[in-house]
């Protein structure tokens, strides 16, 4: 099979080079291959890009970004890890942001990135992200492409069917994988079954800063929940879960999760449930969860812990919460632009299955119910049936949709996205991906108002698409045009972690939005230094504060006496550039934590422990100015008993 | 490939021109006696948006008072109101400059450095050390300008 394959991408790669030689004197609609796919994802220098993807960095708990089309990686955004390139969860004001009911938790798995939306549409205002490991989920800005919120989820355990956002960002939607004892207790985990629970944490966004807070979960029966999409249109106010494990086994999960022909898509009518508790319906349970604030103006975060969460079991709303079966084990959850069509993709299951909207609301009103689960209302499979797409691969896991009344799913196993048409379910195209692909992504691909242009594949597995990096490599990103009938392959490129979904946007709606600098004129951290004059040192017990600033090439001060072996010393730097991209880095030599990089405007403290009496050099690293070697000082370090007063100077 | 081909050949080029750009240029300083800090060049009015400033017969002490506070906040972390810094010192600033060249220079650093020969011969002069752009608004630099005249 290898070997057929690498002998068709032989022939494409003379077929290419051909074209290429005789591309001026073809006419550029000839056929696939004839057309110049270079030209397509080309971006002279100095162009920029048409399109930001978010794509998510998986296990190194970022969130990377990206220009489409041309597959060059702008920036890696630290969200849930620590990050010593800047500082991020080392500095003493992005620390907080790392805290959790565990305690400083630094790293993740980050999933699931959406952008805002309003109207059912791509706003550009922030993206969301969930960690999967520790229930977490970030909004991260789009005016300084920063973390600046992490809100820890309570009752949940493998925050995997998240993080989706409603149509006008009202909630951003956390769903629990792994269902857990609720509240947590001491019990054999035999006693799964009937006893655990899976949460569904409905968490409102404040329409002016963004701001989170969990307004209510649903603790639903213990299935693993495993991906979600909200209702747009018509069903707006609605979410829908896929499950598996409805079998609620807790081992040997590969095979005693495989036994139900059907699986559930959770139906919740959250507009319902929202309008219960506002009304006081609802329980307060005492739980304890970390929330984690950015404040751009003081550049300082803080955590606060919460004591307690509204919790609301399903069968206290009537008419909230139903199942729609759905074979087999089903994982991407897709919601067409319409809001009619809801789509369970069914990993182990031979058709793609897709539920009717209309349907759903039919069966409810008639009450045809095919039985109950933990007094949950099941709905009749056929009743609410819109159609199949009929084997249209092996393993499908994800379905995204171009506006265009097409849908993309990707099929793990037969390693190809599939396009199909909504409601008729004819398959138009099939390529293949390399290799075994997860998600994919059109720009606005879950939104009512997808931007059918490019499509990307995110693959799992790498192999021979790059040069060879040892047994370890990244995983592979794949760009299709499908502006077209068909779909065309256009380009590879890697990508950080593993890339489980990817957000993407044109460009036009967030560049214009983005920062270029701090004003220092806005700049209300406590510590800050302005200017010459605000510099300083100040001995608080073993504690020593230095006030510091720089600028091209400078710090000020940058001779330090009388610090001592067993002080702590914070080093508090405000940048006092007021350009774009000026920033200064801070490197202490010895710091058992990271550098610090700071933006213009901004203030940023290291904290230092010298170890050894001796003069210690500090330096900028990020290069400044033709003097940025220049760019340097001392910290003078004394026995601990020694009586040297404090001191400090510039240029003296 | 021929792409490739021609894009480094044009690469080549560039890079040859450079060389003797750079050639060029070194005889050119050494001819000059003066340095730059202390030439005379009351007609230059530099490169920026700064083409005509008129200053008042007496000095605006409100404005001034305005300049010397946006001078302490965001200059003073390179320029000494009286003596040489990081950056040249701006007392006696107006007997050597235009009122438009200064602000020129507060404005507009990066083309200044680059196409105003008198700046570009500070940057040199002060060892390569760039005049940060601290995004004055033009009001801020005028007030600035009108504490310089305060500075004897």
């Amino acid at each position: 099979m290898k070997k057929i394959l690498k002998s068709t991408l032989a022939i494409v790669a003379v077929f290419a080079v051909f074209t290429s030689c005789n591309n001026a004197d073809k006419s550029s609609n000839s056929g696939a291959l004839s057309s110049n796919n270079a030209e397509k994802v080309y971006i002279a220098p100095g162009e920029h890009d048409s399109h930001y993807a978010f794509i998510s960095g998986g296990y190194s708990g970022n969130l990377t970004v990206y220009g489409l089309p041309s597959g060059r990686m702008f920036k890696e955004i630290p969200v849930f890890s620590q990050f010593p390139t800047n500082g991020y969860g080392y500095s003493e004001e992005t620390k907080p942001m790392l805290e959790t009911s565990y305690g400083f938790v630094p790293w993740d798995d980050s999933h699931h990135p959406d952008i805002s939306q309003t109207k059912g549409k791509l706003d550009g205002r922030w993206v969301f992200i969930n960690g999967n490991n520790t229930p977490r989920i970030a909004r991260i800005s789009l005016t300084t492409f920063e973390t600046e919120e992490i809100i820890e989820v309570p009752n949940s355990a493998g925050n995997h069917s998240s993080s989706f956002i409603t149509e006008n960002t009202e909630y951003v939607v956390a769903g629990t994988r792994f269902s857990v004892p609720v509240p947590q207790k001491d019990i054999s985990i035999k006693d799964y079954k009937g006893n655990f629970k899976g949460a569904l944490s409905f968490i409102s966004v404040d329409p002016e800063h963004g701001h989170m807070d969990i307004k209510f979960q649903v603790l639903m029966p213990g299935f693993n929940y495993d991906l979600s999409h909200p209702g747009r249109g018509k069903s707006h106010g609605w979410f829908f879960f896929t499950t598996y494990n409805t079998e609620e086994a807790n081992s040997l999960l590969e095979v005693n999760a495989s036994q139900n022909d059907k699986d559930f898509i959770a139906a919740i009518n959250w507009k319902k449930i929202e309008e219960y508790v506002n009304n006081g319906g609802g329980t307060m349970m005492p739980t304890e969860y970390a929330h984690n604030v950015y404040d751009d103006d003081t550049h300082t975060a803080t955590s606060t812990m919460k004591k307690e969460v509204r919790v609301v079991n399903p069968t206290e709303v009537p008419g909230a919460v139903y199942l729609i079966p759905t074979p087999k084990s089903p994982h991407g959850c897709d919601v067409d632009p319409s809001g009619e069509y809801i789509v369970g993709n069914g990993k182990l299951s031979a058709n793609l299955t897709v539920h009717s909207f209309t349907k759903m609301l039919d069966a409810i009103k008639n009450e045809k119910f095919a039985g109950e689960a933990y007094d949950i209302p099941i709905l009749n499979f056929e009743d609410v049936l819109a159609g199949s797409v009929e084997q249209p691969g092996l393993g499908p896991l994800h379905t995204e949709f171009d506006g265009k009344g097409n849908a993309y799913t990707t099929f793990f196993i037969s390693s190809e996205v599939v396009k199909w048409k909504l409601g008729t379910w004819e398959v138009i195209d099939r390529k293949p991906t390399y290799y075994s692909v997860g998600h994919l992504t059109i720009p606005g691909g879950n939104s009512a108002e997808p931007f059918g242009k490019y499509m990307f594949a995110m693959n799992k597995i790498t192999k021979d698409r790059y040069l060879p990096t040892g047994p370890e490599m990244e995983h592979s990103a794949q760009l299709y045009d499908i502006s077209g009938d068909k779909m065309e392959l256009l380009l590879d490129f890697p990508t950080h972690g593993e890339p489980h979904y990817a957000a993407a946007i044109p460009a036009e709606i967030v560049k214009n939005n983005s920062r270029k600098i701090f004003k220092l004129s806005e700049n209300e951290h406590p510590k800050k230094a302005l200017s010459d004059a605000d510099t300083k040192i100040v001995r608080d017990g073993k504690n020593v504060h230095v006030y510091m600033t720089m600028i091209r090439s400078h710090f000020s001060p940058d001779n330090i006496e009388g610090v001592k072996v067993g002080d702590k010393v914070f080093f508090h730097i405000t940048n006092l550039e007021q350009d774009f991209d000026v920033p200064h880095g801070f490197a202490m030599i010895g710091a058992r934590n990271a550098e610090l990089l700071i933006a213009p405007g901004q203030t940023r403290t290291l904290t230092w422990e010298p170890q050894k009496v001796g003069v210690w050099p500090f330096y900028c690293t990020d290069f400044c100015s033709a003097l940025h070697q220049e760019m340097q000082g001392y910290v003078r370090v004394s026995p601990a008993n020694s009586d040297i007063e404090l001191s400090w100077s510039l240029g003296e | 490939m021929i792409a490739i081909a021609t894009m480094l050949s044009c690469g080549g080029n560039d890079k040859k021109k450079e060389e003797t750009g750079y050639g060029k240029k070194a005889p050119a300083k050494v001819e000059k006696k003066v340095a730059a800090s202390q030439r005379i060049e009351l007609t230059n009015k530099g490169v920026g948006p700064i083409t005509s400033i008129t200053l008042g017969a007496e000095i605006d002490q409100d404005m001034a008072e305005h300049g010397k506070d946006v001078y302490a906040k965001m200059c003073t972390a390179c320029h000494k109101a009286d003596k040489k810094f990081i950056g040249p010192a701006p007392t006696g600033i107006l007997e050597r400059r235009t009122p438009e060249w200064v602000m020129n220079m507060i404005l507009n650093p990066e083309q200044m450095v680059k196409e105003d020969p008198l700046a570009k011969d500070l940057l040199m002069e002060f060892n390569g050390a760039p005049m940060a752009n601290q995004h004055l608004t033009e009001e801020e630099a005028r007030a600035v300008l009108e504490y310089f005249r305060t500075l004897k």
